[in-house]
Order: C-alpha cells, then sequence, then structure tokens
C-alpha cells in the first residue's frame, strides 16, 4: 500500500522544544504565590502511629500541615480496590508511607521542617519476603496476604508425566527494578470554590488521577481537572503513582488557599515509588523424546509490596506470558501476588511478562540441555504455529513465523558460528575471557488483557478547525515514546495531509476524551485504531456534503473545513472502541482471546566474562521482531533500543538493596544503570506483516523489548561461564560466587 | 534553624549576555539558572552529579551545575541550552538530535546535547570511543544511546559537508 507518511521517519512532533530547552516540565513551571509541599514519611516498616510530634525551632504557624483528618473525601488512592490510604491514619504498612504534609514559600526552611516532625510508631512484626508471606508468618493484607491468584489450565498436566521421556525442574529468580526515568516525580495543585480542583503534572494516566481525586476529595467529576505536562520519562512508573502525589499536593492548596507544587528529590522518588514487582518462578517441564513439550506446569509469585495497588493485572500478564510462544497441549500455571511490608510495587514496562519469561527462556536452554539438542532446536520443535493454541486456550490467527524470525537473527548475529567458536575457545583453561551467546524467543501481548479494553471503551475525539487545522483530543500521553508523533501521521494518513496540519492538544480532562490509560503497549494499536477512524469519519463528513471532491489538496482541504464550520458549526467526531466480536474472553475460567495481537521476537546476545573479576560485557546485541506495520521507524527502533538498555540494566547491573522493606541504595551512585560505555551496539530489526485491526497494520511494541533481553543474555552467560543462572540481576559479586562453583 | 550564609551579588555571562543575581553563596547553580534567571532548559535528575541532566558550559568547560556552588560562577562564562541555537537556526547538534531520534521524552536532551556539543568542540571528528566516552556522564534512560551517538555522527557529518 502507497502511504504518504506512514513508515516515514518523520521528525518528533514536539522534538523542537525538546531539543532547544523550551519543552515545560513540571518542574519548569511556576505560579504566582506558590507554595512547595513535602511529604514527611514513616519512619517504620509496620506499626501503629501513636503520637505525631513537631520539634526544633522551626516556626510552625507560617506552615500548611495536613494530616489524614484534613481529607474531605475517603482516605484512599483509589485505583482498582481503595485499599491504600492517601496519608496513613493509625496504621503504617511499609516504609516511607506518607503520614504528614507541609507546605511553605522557602524550600530550604520546608527541609528542615520535614526533619523536625517526629513520627513515633509502636511497631507491629512486618514480613519482607514471598516466602515469608507466603507462609503466612503474619498477616499482613486480608485474610492470606494473597492480592489475587490465578489458574490457567489447559489439557491434563497430570495425565502427562507418566508417558513423559523427560521431566525437567527448575526455580527462578527476578529482582526489583527501579524504572529511574531522569526527570523525578512531581506534581502543582490549585483548589479553588469557583474551579473545584486542579492539578498538572509528570504522569502518563490523566484519568486515574482524575478518578482517584474525585473519590478523595469527593466531588462530581467537572470539578476535578487534571494536566498532563511534558514528562520526561514513565516506563509504567507514572502509571499508578502520579495520584499519589497529586492527592498530596491537592490537600495541601485546598488548605492552604495557595497553589503548591511537590518535586521529589531522587532520593524520595527512589525510596517511596515503586519498582518492578520481585518475582520467584518454578517449572516442571515434561519432554517426548524427541523434544517435544508434553506439559508445563508453571507456579509463578510475585511480590506487590503493601497495598494491592496494580499487582493484579502486573499478575496477570506475567501469568498469560508464563508459557511462551511454544505449542504445548498441557499448561497449567499457578500464580498469585503476595504482600509484603515494602513500598507497593508497581507498574514497570512489560508489567510482569518480563519475570515470567525471564524464567521460562533461562529454563529451556536447561531443558534443552537435559534432553541433549541444541537449545534453537528444542525451540523450533516447538515454536506455536497459525491455527494452534495459546496456554490460556487462544487460537492463533495471526501469521506468526518464530522460526523465520530465529533465522534472521541467527544470521544477523552470527550465532551458529560463535557458538561453536565459543565453546571450544571457551574449554581452554588458560583463557580468563570466556565468551558465549545466548537468545530468547518470546512473544508480547498489545493492549489490556482479556475483556480489559472493551471495559476500557475508549474514546478519541477529531476536531477540523475552520483553518484546516486538526486537533486529536485524546487523553493518551506522550512521554518520550512518541505517542504525539504517531498520532499525527496516523491522523495525517487518514486524511491525506501533512503532519504539520495535525495539532496534538495536551491532555487535559477537562477538554480531551478519554482515550484510556498510557500503558500495555496499547496507545499505537488501540488508541491509534481510533485516531486513524475518527479521521475517516471527519473526511466523510466532509466528502458527504460535498465540501471536498477526491484528489483534494491540502488548501482544498482547508478552504473545505472554513465553509463546513460556517454552514453547520464545529467539525467534531467522537469514536468509541468497539471489541472485535471474534474475540472472547472468559475472565472465570482465565482463558480465551487474551490479546488482540501479539508482537513476536527472538533476540541474541553476545557477552564475554572476565571470570577473574565477573565482569560481564555484552558485546553485540540484535533484537528482531513482528510487530505489524511500523509506523515510525526512527521512532520505532528508539523505542526497542531503549527497551534494551532498560533489560540489559535489569540482567546485569539493576539491584535493589532492601532493608527491612526499605531501598537502601537509592541514588543514582549506587543504583548503577547503563551508560553510554556500558552497552553493546544494539541493532534492531523489523519484519512487518500488517495487523488487519491496527492502524495502517500497527501492532504494540513498547514492552516487548523487556521481555526478552534479560533471559538472552543469562544464556549467554551460562554458555560462557558453566554457571546455571537462576536469577536477575546478575552482579559481578553473585556471578563471581558462582564461577567459584564452577571452576573450583 | 542553623544560621544561614547572607546572599551575594554575582555577575556572569550567561549566553552571551551580562547577568547578574543576588544568591547565598553555596545555592546550587542549578537553582539560580533556573529560579532566578528563569532558564529552566537545565533539567535536575538526581542532584548529585551522577546525572549529567543539569549539564551547562563553564568556561567552555563541561560541568554539572547541580555542584557548583553560585559564588563560583563570579566572572565566568556560561552556556546553557538556551544559548545554542543562534537566532531560529537550531546548532548542528540539536538538528541532528531531532532529525534522529536523540530525544525521546527530552529530559536529558538539553544536557546531552551541551556534552555533545562540548565533545565536538574538542573532538570536531570523535571516533565511537569518544563518542561514548564523552557522554558517559550524562544518563539517558529512554534511548538505549544509539540515536544519540547516531546524531553526533550525523553533527560531524553536517559540519563537514558545510566546511
Ligand atoms: S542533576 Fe546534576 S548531575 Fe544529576
Ligand atoms: S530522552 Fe528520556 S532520558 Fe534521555
Amino acid at each position: 500500500m502507497e502511504t504518504r507518511v506512514i513508515g516515514k521517519s518523520v521528525p518528533r512532533k514536539e522534538g523542537r522544544k525538546k531539543v532547544t530547552g523550551r519543552a515545560r516540565y513540571v518542574d519548569d513551571l511556576s505560579f504566582p504565590g506558590m507554595l512547595h509541599g513535602v511529604t514527611v514519611r514513616s519512619p517504620a516498616a509496620r506499626g501503629r502511629i501513636r503520637a505525631i510530634r513537631f520539634e526544633g525551632e522551626i516556626p510552625w504557624h507560617e506552615f500548611t500541615v495536613v494530616t489524614a483528618k484534613d481529607i474531605p473525601g475517603k482516605n484512599c488512592i483509589a485505583l482498582l480496590i481503595e485499599d491504600q490510604p492517601c496519608l496513613a491514619a493509625e496504621f503504617v504498612n511499609h516504609p516511607e508511607e506518607a503520614i504528614v504534609l507541609l507546605a511553605h514559600h522557602d524550600k530550604y526552611l520546608l527541609e528542615e521542617a520535614r526533619r523536625a516532625v517526629r513520627i513515633e510508631i509502636e511497631p507491629l512484626p512486618a514480613i519482607f519476603s514471598i516466602e515469608d508471606s507466603r507462609a503466612r508468618k503474619e498477616i499482613i493484607w486480608g485474610q492470606d496476604n494473597i492480592f489475587k491468584s490465578f489458574c490457567v489450565d489447559k489439557g491434563d498436566v497430570d495425565g502427562a508425566w507418566a508417558s513423559a521421556a523427560f521431566v525437567v525442574e527448575g526455580r527462578y529468580e527476578t529482582g526489583a527494578q527501579e524504572q529511574l526515568y531522569i526527570e523525578p516525580q512531581g506534581m502543582i495543585a490549585q483548589v479553588s470554590e469557583a474551579e473545584g480542583v486542579t492539578v498538572w503534572g509528570s504522569l502518563q494516566c490523566p484519568h486515574y488521577v482524575h478518578k482517584a481525586l474525585m473519590v478523595l476529595f469527593g466531588l462530581p467529576r467537572e470539578r476535578i481537572r487534571v494536566v498532563q505536562t511534558e514528562t520526561g520519562g514513565g516506563f509504567g512508573g507514572k502509571e499508578e503513582y502520579p495520584s499519589m502525589i497529586a492527592a498530596h499536593a491537592a490537600l495541601l492548596a485546598r488548605k492552604s488557599g495557595r497553589p503548591v507544587k511537590i518535586i521529589y528529590d531522587r532520593a524520595e522518588d527512589m525510596v517511596a515509588t515503586t519498582k518492578r514487582h520481585p518475582s520467584r518462578t518454578r517449572h516442571v517441564t515434561a519432554l517426548s523424546r524427541d523434544g517435544r513439550l508434553l506439559a508445563m506446569d508453571i507456579d509463578f509469585t510475585v511480590d506487590g509490596g503493601a497495598y494491592e495497588t496494580l499487582s493484579p493485572v502486573v499478575l496477570s500478564r506475567g501469568t498469560i506470558h508464563a508459557a511462551g510462544p511454544y505449542a504445548c497441549p498441557n499448561v497449567r500455571i499457578r500464580s498469585r501476588a503476595v504482600a509484603t511490608n515494602a513500598p507497593p510495587h508497581g507498574a514497570f514496562r512489560g508489567f510482569g511478562a518480563p519475570q515470567s519469561v525471564f524464567a521460562l527462556e533461562r529454563h529451556l536452554d536447561r531443558v534443552a540441555e537435559a534432553v541433549g539438542i541444541a537449545p534453537d532446536e528444542l525451540r523450533r520443535r516447538n515454536f506455536i504455529r497459525e491455527g494452534q493454541t495459546l496456554a490460556v486456550g487462544q487460537v492463533v490467527k495471526e501469521k506468526v513465523d518464530m522460526n523465520g524470525l530465529m533465522e534472521r537473527a541467527f544470521a544477523l548475529s552470527g550465532y551458529h558460528a560463535k557458538r561453536k567458536k565459543f565453546a571450544a575457545a571457551n574449554s581452554d583453561p588458560r583463557g580468563a575471557i570466556k565468551k558465549g551467546i545466548g537468545f530468547a524467543s518470546f512473544l508480547h501481548g498489545a493492549g489490556f488483557t482479556g475483556s480489559g479494553e472493551e471495559y476500557l471503551a475508549s474514546e478519541v475525539a477529531m476536531e477540523a478547525m475552520a483553518d484546516g487545522t486538526v486537533h486529536i483530543l485524546a487523553g493518551s500521553t506522550e512521554m518520550g515514546q512518541g505517542t504525539n508523533t504517531i498520532f499525527a501521521q496516523i491522523a495525517a494518513e487518514a486524511l491525506r495531509l501533512d503532519c504539520e496540519q495535525i495539532k496534538i492538544i495536551q491532555p487535559d480532562t477537562a477538554y480531551v476524551a478519554n482515550s484510556g490509560p498510557t500503558v500495555a503497549s496499547r496507545t499505537a494499536m488501540i488508541v491509534g485504531k481510533l485516531v486513524e477512524t475518527a479521521g475517516l469519519g471527519l473526511l466523510k463528513s466532509l466528502t458527504d456534503g460535498e465540501f471536498l471532491q477526491p484528489g483534494y489538496t491540502a488548501a482544498d482541504f482547508s478552504r473545505a473545513c472554513g465553509e463546513y464550520v460556517a454552514k453547520h458549526g464545529p467539525l467534531k467526531t467522537f469514536v468509541k472502541y468497539e471489541h472485535p466480536r471474534d474475540l472472547h474472553w472468559d475472565d472465570l475460567k482465565y482463558s480465551g482471546d487474551a490479546y488482540g495481537a501479539y508482537a513476536w521476537a527472538v533476540y541474541v546476545a553476545e557477552v564475554s566474562v572476565d571470570i577473574r573479576t565477573a565482569e560481564v560485557r555484552v558485546n553485540d546485541f540484535v533484537a528482531v521482531q513482528e510487530v505489524g506495520k511500523v509506523i515510525n521507524p526512527v521512532l520505532a527502533a528508539g523505542q526497542i533500543e531503549g527497551g534494551v538498555a532498560q533489560g540489559i540494566g535489569f540482567a546485569l547491573y539493576e539491584n535493589v538493596v532492601w532493608q527491612e522493606g526499605r531501598m537502601v541504595n537509592a541514588q543514582m551512585t549506587n543504583y548503577v544503570m547503563p551508560t553510554s560505555v556500558d552497552l553493546p551496539a544494539i541493532r534492531v530489526y523489523f519484519e512487518e506483516i500488517p495487523y488487519g485491526r491496527g492502524p495502517a497494520g500497527a501492532k504494540g511494541l513498547g514492552e516487548l523489548p523487556l521481555d526478552g533481553t534479560a533471559p538472552a543474555i543469562a544464556n549467554a552467560i551460562a554458555q560462557a561461564t558453566g554457571v546455571d543462572v537462576r536469577q536477575i540481576p546478575i552482579t559481578a559479586e553473585t556471578l563471581l560466587e558462582m564461577l567459584e562453583g564452577v571452576h573450583a | 534553624m542553623p544560621e544561614r550564609a547572607r546572599k551575594i551579588r554575582v555577575s556572569c555571562v550567561v549566553n552571551g549576555g551580562a547577568a547578574s543575581f543576588e544568591a547565598y553563596p553555596m545555592a546550587r547553580l542549578l537553582d539560580v539558572l533556573r529560579e532566578e534567571l528563569k532558564l529552566t532548559g537545565t533539567k535536575e535528575g538526581c542532584g548529585e552529579g551522577e546525572c549529567g541532566a543539569c549539564s551547562i558550559e563553564m568556561d567552555g568547560a563541561l560541568v554539572n551545575s547541580c555542584l557548583v556552588p553560585a559564588l563560583q560562577a563570579q566572572g565566568t562564562k556560561i552556556r546553557t541550552i538556551e544559548g545554542l541555537a543562534i537566532g531560529g537556526s537550531l546548532h548542528a547538534v540539536q538538528q541532528a538530535f531531532l532529525t534522529h531520534g536523540g530525544a525521546q521524552c527530552g529530559i536529558c536532551t538539553p544536557g546531552m546535547i551541551l556534552a555533545a556539543a562540548n565533545l565536538l568542540a574538542r573532538y570536531p571528528q570523535p571516533d565511537d570511543a569518544q563518542i561514548r566516552e564523552g557522554l558517559s556522564g550524562n544518563l539517558c534512560r529512554c534511548t538505549g544511546y544509539m540515536k544519540i551517538f547516531e546524531s553526533v555522527v550525523a553533527a560531524v557529518r553536517r559540519a563537514e559537508t558545510r566546511a
């Protein structure tokens, strides 16, 4: 299909503002009379609040002080349920839980005041590990410490063991990971009788914040307004947590009668906000003599922290992705999200899947070894094909060619030759530098899971102005991933205009349609489709009314808009998501069409390990994926490259050190993310098979790269060193220990 | 409340123009630029010299403005992201970042672009290792750096074709 702008690397819509320093992030905004706000947090992991004392030589009368008593509505941050308080009133359930808020115009004095608030807590026994939570050492949430559990059941797993030639067992662990967007979280709020509550901030999901504020203030929809400012990265970290800061800023603004700004510094952002859920996975896998999967029994647990927040949905995605892109007749996945006394873990790009995919792809290399075939041969014999069913019972209707992706990735990386060469070289005991090459093959579902999109029922509005400028009004946010640009491209394509004629309206709940949260690799595919449909709808209005003839120019279009508006008034369309009728999902059985489409991928990593120091270097990285039609090649490749870099961090460097539920290395100096000297060339390739229901054939890709990067690296390290890697991050310290076991 | 030092007056040249402000001697130059001079293009990512989001040029050298006390600015020449484009036309590095996907969320971008421009002033023809080394004090969580490297290379090429 000939396209005008789809498939072209048009420059980022807001790029000029960003490269000149004119883009306005929340901390760049200042309002007359504005105060600054800070949060006083719990020193204890769990306990009863005994007293709050305002000490020191602080002019306390100058301060606005807010506690739970000042909340006009319900003391909660409403999300899936309402278990998380906005401010702890009687009990605290994790370190750094917010208890008191302070506002003052002098930032320096405010910091001193924060340190002068004494919170006395009578400690209660707390639990800090998945094991202790499952053993119910203490019950800290609900009846059993379990936020949510799932059971996926396909075929008859128990009936398969007897006929198996091989049964391979393995346990795997992944650690917490900090999103580490470079712009820390922040929010400004203003509250007045006339205008209600307004917040401006760094956030992914304006309508999540909107809902939370309605419940907190007990106000109707139209009295709350949420505006997204330029957002300096999110990666899931600004999905649910911004509701908390918005709530805090708004409470201070209400009480002080002034605008209040809260900006977290890096340390506060790291100790107090969400991280990727730590996980434990156990696999028991049955295979036939020729290496075909007979049964997969998977047990998957994530640590949700102290409150439910998004853990049930993170668990859901992790569960569904746990059995990968393989055809296996018998699959059982039991999973649960459990409570511990740590700050709630939350959304982070990949959303549960990177955890379960790490376990599976590392496990399958071990399975291949047990069966006595090459890791790629094991995958080849079991890859899912069109018409076969995934673990959740979804029949794959896409044209999927995992083997083709794998061969391409191998050709690009020189996999086979290197695998052989490295094996030979590594067997020389004199060499201190060992090399390895490994891969992972995986899939990632785009959009909300199961019936999620149906419930969301997203909307997009589009308006053509009299001068021919076309406005897109959607709550979908730009946080660097390219929403503005691809929406403009999709609309321009539908309307046969140039991107410059399309204007993206800043997400503001007072004006834009609720297009759902900007998460789950759903924006391009699901919301993008609504944008496309809206564009075609506008065009139809113009052509049906004979304002516009085929073969029109941009000038004709503008003239037609002017005439239409003069005659009929505003030219605006609303489009609402309609769930495809042939997609079925059973929430009770947890089976059916989990996602409308999947992205499919094979990633290959090449590493070298200095076995004296256990230092790992990734020397080459090839990422091959099929994501439907690529809307903007530069932006799409940028998404994959950035995701792979985060995946390399997840695999090797990013180690959250916990002490009684608190992150103790909450600084960029000791929580280490990859720098420009740490990364290999990340080589990205797309296969493009247009997806019928995506805009111009596009599927989602944002989260995909987090899934396969870490296991590819782990498998490469296993080849290089002979170490049976079972957990990430594989830091030099942990690897050194394991190397001693192997090379002793 | 501990005794605070008295504010001092600091004069310097910022983006080619004379600037003068009052600040506590140990106030961070980053805050002065952002709050007193309203140059909010310089960003704060960590406040401890790790991320480079606050990078500026001081007398031609790249520094982390979160670590520079205001009093050290006295008599210096400072360049921030706002001083890079001349008139309406972008600096070659800015243009390259725009065309080659060097900026995603954009929060590291002002510091990264200054670091790249500073690198090119020192090494007009940097090799891959020099680019990586030259940008290693500037963290980017979005791009995985690949498109940033490409942008720097493109800026070099642009400079060559111009010369
Ligand atoms: S803010 Fe200065 S180095 Fe991070
Ligand atoms: S573009 Fe987002 S941190 Fe670099």
